[in-house]
């Protein structure tokens, strides 16, 4: 490998930001493709199949053995409230690969003997959100049922980008969060990117299930192409 | 892919400014039970010294013995270990599995 080439690499590494290193096997011929530029690459298809899987792959283009190392950022999840459906959702997210940091400014919940192991910071989210860098490769989710938590933390995933967005409450909660963050600016656009009620419908019960269905819905937002998408939505 | 491991591209980058003969190795390959993904990587340099896996521990010798040959002609190679094949076998990918190996200089 050259040497800019993996100066290059590591330095979409650093900043988050995906790419794929194409090799052709056997001449050792490289080039490296940031996701910034797949949509004018001939592999364009091959390549945003793999990112999406987080896949490196061999493919057979034109005669010549490519092959695709992806190296996409490891995802993150937050979770707005430290509440009992957050015990069991940050194990199950980390099991999964993700990054796990909770918020809450209420101390008895985001206590380390509830969320042992887990990143905690019991600050407000005005506070807690902008040093933990919610970019694209982050899953959002603000199970707190307090407007005071949730809305400020919603708010700043928008600005941010997140994968996945979602937010506990049943559609008539929704509906009335829908307006409050309305008015406090929120584009009609982002309020509809609001994944609410939250998880896919399984017939969810236990907080546990909840976390479940909760972990089902972001893999199925990163994974899957965005027509399946939809249908699974 | 959510990766876990250790910053092996980012120590290949500082051996090779420190001045150190550096090469790769990548799993572009994999078949049956093979203990790392294809994409999984180790670093290696002219002390010998590596990070990372290609194998989880199986055949890393064999591959950092190659790596060495690498690092002096400056050619990529391609390297095979599974089952069928004798060397491969006692070097012990025992898990079954197959794997293809890219081996390749930094630099």
């Amino acid at each position: 490998m050259k040497l800019e080439i993996l100066h290059e690499l590591n330095a979409e590494r650093a900043a988050r930001r995906p790419a794929i290193l194409v090799t052709d096997t056997e001449s050792g011929e490289q080039r490296l493709v940031k996701a910034k530029d797949f949509a004018g690459d001939p592999l364009r298809a091959e390549l945003e199949k793999q990112l999406r899987m987080g896949k490196s792959a061999n493919v057979e283009v034109g005669g010549r053995k490519l092959f695709l190392n992806v190296y996409a950022p490891t995802a993150k999840l937050v979770i707005i409230g430290a509440v009992h459906i957050s015990q069991a959702l940050a194990p199950l997210a980390r099991s999964l690969g993700y990054d796990v940091t909770v918020v809450d400014p209420r101390t008895a919940f985001a206590s380390p003997e509830r969320f042992p192991d887990i990143p905690l910071v019991a600050e407000w989210p005005d506070t807690a959100l902008p040093p933990l860098n919610v970019d694209a490769y982050t899953a959002f989710v603000a199970v707190t049922h307090d407007p005071k938590i949730d809305d400020p933390a919603l708010l700043h995933a928008f600005e941010r980008g997140c994968f996945y967005i979602g937010a506990l409450g049943s559609r008539k909660t929704h509906a009335k969060r829908g307006d409050r963050l309305r008015a406090q600016g929120a584009k009609e656009s982002d309020i509809a990117r609001i994944h609410a009620p939250i998880g896919l419908a399984i017939g969810a019960v236990s907080p546990s299930e909840i976390a479940v269905s909760i972990m089902a819905e972001i893999t199925a937002v990163l994974r899957l192409p965005p027509k399946e998408k939809e249908e699974a939505a | 892919m959510l990766d876990r491991d250790e910053d092996i591209l980012k120590a290949a980058e500082d051996w090779q400014k420190a001045g150190h003969g550096v090469a790769l190795a990548t799993v572009v390959e994999t078949w049956g039970s093979a203990p790392r993904p294809a994409g999984s990587s180790l670093v290696i340099n002219d002390d010998g010294t590596f990070l990372g896996s290609v194998s989880g521990g199986c055949v890393e010798g064999a591959v950092v013995t190659e790596a060495m040959d690498v690092i002096q002609s400056g050619k990529p190679r391609m390297l095979e270990f599974g089952v069928a094949d004798e060397t491969a076998w006692n070097v012990g990918l025992s898990c079954g599995g197959t794997i293809r190996v890219f081996v390749e200089k930094v630099g």
